[in-house]
């Protein structure tokens, strides 16, 4: 055992410049970032129609509200890309080439470096891709916002863990391309599927009660429906956070153990 | 024109060839498309677990409209898909390799390649439309025969067309695929659901402007015998072909004009 | 009548440049400016001048690809924006850069679906490729898919593709770009019989001045979307590029070699490396290597052609001075 495993003590002042790189990398899509965000608009509008048609005339519907219902729309719109939903695959695309064997032969800790990409982009788009749809929810439709003041901190650590989450699962998803000829086709599954499980497309909460119970064993509602759930303040924090916090730290340890026997797939293989 | 349509033969089915090499890879996008279009039933599902009605229509009748919809979209995804990859072909030049061949572009384009994966979303579109007129309370007639049969490949060619027209604005904006796909995959999911649901102004666009609503939504009207909540005449179900025609022609104008852009730009 | 007419061609582009944190302002750039040449049937011209020149313009405008601003231009007797499809199967195109083969077909399979595109009679197609896959050797991997060859392989393959159809003007963009020496002297030797016993003509884009001298009878330079000269390579040649240099690598550090005929550039590692400049009509490279062996042991040499770009600089100084020979026209 090494006596500083991750390289956390030598090398700590890289990381928060990674982050700031990942920032940076983002920002100069400025094309690609407007046509995500009008996207998210429209499919939001559509949201939107259908959760109020739901609801029609009743008072609340599984524990909607209409504003409870727009509220979470556009905030799962805005959280689309700032937790990556869909993107973020590119070790992947390494693998396949090769070029893998470089990133994991520097001297830091490639997931760590990684996830500090990750938060650096996920900076960049808390500003341009979560707070434009929230904003043209709160502007165009009755908006509700949490009524204790411990939510907002809640709802921050809730966002940072369902970023983590997401890293957690794709970082797998990445690695996977060591060992699966069609990791690709597996990344494509979990593109169409992930939106449903995670909350995206309707709350989880209309589904029956037992699908929910299955779907609260796995780590999709951590990247989406918890937090949602958070900033609505749908009972108390806790267990939500608790059910994130779980899968970050499971899906990052798991991470890491893959990442070892990819480095030792390397060695053997000779890249 | 013979000889023609004899070159595009050939090339859709050396296409389709190449991809029986690939055979683990066809499946596991199959899939994907599968569950793609499962899960949007899911969803609807989900959505009558908590209501009856939606928009004034039950659960048999908006997965008819559904399936109405979802085959289109898959046939139209299966013709025409290839032009997510307009913008990458203009960005590395390819675009004007195909200029420089004795065939029209848009053709050239779409026959790059022919994705059979894509037939599983089409599949479940199609399951789901049997599983709706087995289930739904509809007087058959000849008319209405006719009108099943005719209305999904309208709505093809409508779903098409609006691809080609959407696609169009890679030729100015090379990164303009998320553009068109809010509105091509946008329009897919605002048709599967009952129109009059959504707000007025999205209906203008998502429903009239891009005519989606003639893909599913009125012909369904027609099939259930119902009347139109939002008061528009009962025979917008039949002219689902008139509008494809209409649709071609509009894409087809938009294409030229772009190509045409492009070439005089040559950006 | 020419196979290639150019008058007054001209090529602008508008470009929205940033000015100020959000405004943009429109300006025109001019890529290519009154460009006029005439080719005839059996030539071989080589069309070359820096990166941005608008060689690529140019070429581009010739083959329908692109419709120009102003001039007039034919190519075939046909008017190439307006008439696209048809000159299509009229001349064959080569992108050096862009592939027109299907990347996961056979090379033999692409071959066959582009008879189809041409519509090439049966008869004619596999005559044609007979002959190239002889000359090109193509018959050890014309079963394997296009994405499995290298590029030496691949160009043959689009060289191939490109004159299935018989073309009379073969148009050429940077064919020889990153192929080795070996795929490079086999391309131009094929091109050069082409031109020879088919009578092919061939306009080629190219950064190499081997390609020009091996392939070309004239050159066609442009600069800043001008013809700058135009006229036979050898006079050219002769005129502007005589001067090439001798890379020498000494056992030892010497002062600057002064030898007659040549004059010393560059001097590397304190005089171990010398770069000896001299003229090609006057000295012999072999009779300089000798000349300097006498002064100092000699570890490696090496003999430089002067790249394009210096021809080009060569042309731009004459042209201040007046002295060029050729025509501007």
């Amino acid at each position: 055992m090494r006596a500083d495993p991750w390289g956390l003590i030598n090398r700590a002042h890289c990381y928060p410049r990674l982050v700031l790189a990942g920032f940076r990398r983002y920002s100069a899509y400025r094309a690609a970032m407007l046509a995500g965000l009008s996207t998210n608009v429209v499919f939001g509008l559509m949201r939107v129609g259908l959760l109020l048609a739901v609801i029609g005339e009743r008072p609340r519907v599984a524990g909607y509200d209409a504003a409870a219902a727009v509220t979470y729309v556009w905030l799962g719109q805005g959280m689309i890309a700032t937790v990556s939903m869909w993107s973020g695959f590119h070790v992947a695309e390494r693998v396949r080439s090769g070029d893998i064997a470089i990133d994991l032969g520097r001297p830091w800790d490639f997931q760590l470096a990684e996830l500090a990409g990750d938060l650096g982009r996920f900076g960049y788009h808390l500003v341009t891709r979560m707070v434009p749809p929230v904003a043209f929810g709160v502007l165009f439709f009755p908006f509700r916002w949490p009524q204790r003041l411990s939510t907002w901190g809640w709802f921050a650590v809730s966002l940072l863990l369902a970023v983590m989450v997401s890293f957690g699962i794709r970082y797998l998803l990445n690695l996977s391309a060591f060992w699966l000829v069609e990791s690709r086709g597996l990344i494509s599954i979990y593109g169409v599927a992930s939106g449903l499980l995670a909350g995206l497309v309707i709350p989880l909460h209309f589904f029956p009660e037992g699908i929910r119970t299955i779907l609260w064993w796995t780590p999709f509602p951590a990247l989406m429906q918890d937090s949602l759930d958070v900033f609505v303040e749908r009972g108390s924090p806790l267990p939500a956070v608790g059910h994130q916090l779980l899968w970050a730290v499971l899906l990052l340890l798991a991470g890491r153990l893959v990442q070892r026997s990819a480095e030792r797939k390397l060695v053997v293989q000779g890249g | 024109m013979a000889s023609t349509v004899r070159a595009y033969r050939r090339v859709i089915g050396s296409r389709l060839r190449a991809q029986a090499t690939y055979r683990l890879s066809f499946t596991v996008e199959l899939c994907a498309q599968v569950i793609a279009g499962g899960l949007e039933l899911v969803t609807i599902l989900a959505v009558f677990h908590n209501t009856t009605s939606l928009g004034g229509f039950g659960r048999n009748d908006v997965l008819l409209m559904y399936g109405l919809a979802t085959f289109g979209f898959g046939l139209a995804d299966l013709a025409v898909s290839q032009l997510n990859h307009l913008g990458e072909l203009i960005r590395t030049g390819k675009f004007d390799v195909l200029l420089v061949r004795p065939l029209g572009t848009l053709g050239q384009v779409l026959t790059l390649d022919v994705q059979l994966r894509r037939l599983g979303r089409a599949a479940i579109g199609f399951a789901t439309l049997l599983f709706a007129l087995s289930v739904a309370d509809i007087s058959w007639s000849m008319a209405k025969l006719a009108l099943l049969v005719v209305a999904p490949l309208a709505g093809a060619v409508i779903f098409s067309s609006v691809w080609v027209a959407a696609c169009s604005i890679c030729f100015w904006l090379v990164d303009g695929r998320e553009f068109a796909n809010s509105v091509t995959y946008g329009s897919s999911m605002f048709n599967s659901y009952p129109i009059n649901i959504f707000s007025a102004w999205l209906r203008r666009l998502m429903a009239f402007v891009v005519p989606g609503a003639f893909v599913a939504y009125y012909p369904a009207l027609v099939l259930l015998e119902r009347t139109d909540p939002l008061g528009l005449p009962g025979w917008l179900g039949w002219t689902s072909p008139l509008v494809a025609v209409a649709a071609t022609a509009v894409a087809g104008g938009v294409w030229r004009f772009a190509v045409r852009h492009y070439r005089g730009t040559g950006s | 009548m020419s196979l290639i007419e150019a008058r007054d061609l001209r090529r602008t582009f508008t470009l929205r440049r940033k000015v100020g944190r959000f405004r943009r302002q429109r300006h025109e750039v001019v890529a290519v400016e009154d460009v006029s040449f005439a080719i005839e049937a059996g030539e071989t011209v080589g069309y070359v001048g820096p990166n941005g020149a608008g060689k690529s313009t140019t070429i581009k405008m010739l083959t329908g690809i692109l419709v120009p601003t102003g001039g007039f231009v034919r190519v075939c007797g046909l008017e190439p924006a307006a008439r696209r499809r048809e000159l299509a199967g009229r001349i064959g195109v080569v992108f050096g850069q862009r592939s027109q083969l299907w990347w996961d077909l056979p090379l033999l399979e692409s071959f066959d679906l582009l008879r189809d595109i041409f519509r090439v009679p049966r008869a004619a197609h596999a005559d044609r490729l007979d002959e190239c896959v002889e000359l090109l050797e193509m018959g050890p991997f014309l079963h394997t898919p296009v994405r499995q060859l290298s590029l030496g392989q691949r160009m043959r393959g689009e060289v191939t593709a490109a004159l299935l159809h018989g073309p009379r003007l073969l148009v050429l963009d940077e064919p020889t770009i990153g192929l080795d020496l070996e795929s490079k002297v086999r391309l131009r030797r094929f091109l050069a019989r082409l031109n020879a016993e088919r009578g092919t003509t061939l306009l080629l884009t190219t950064h190499d001045l081997d390609d020009i001298e091996t392939l070309c009878r004239r050159l066609v330079v442009i600069d800043h979307g001008r013809v700058l000269a135009d006229g036979p390579l050898a006079g050219l040649r002769a005129e502007v590029a005589r001067e090439r240099t001798l890379v020498v690598d000494l056992e030892r550090p010497v002062p600057p070699l002064e030898l007659p005929g040549a004059r010393v550039a560059h001097v590397e590692n304190d005089g171990s490396r010398q770069h000896l400049v001299f003229d090609r009509e006057r000295l012999t490279a072999a009779a300089l290597i000798t000349a300097v062996a006498e002064r100092a042991p000699v570890h490696d040499v090496s003999v430089l052609e002067p790249e394009i770009a210096d021809v080009i600089r060569r042309l731009y100084e004459l042209r201040e001075s007046r002295a060029l020979p050729v025509v501007d026209r």
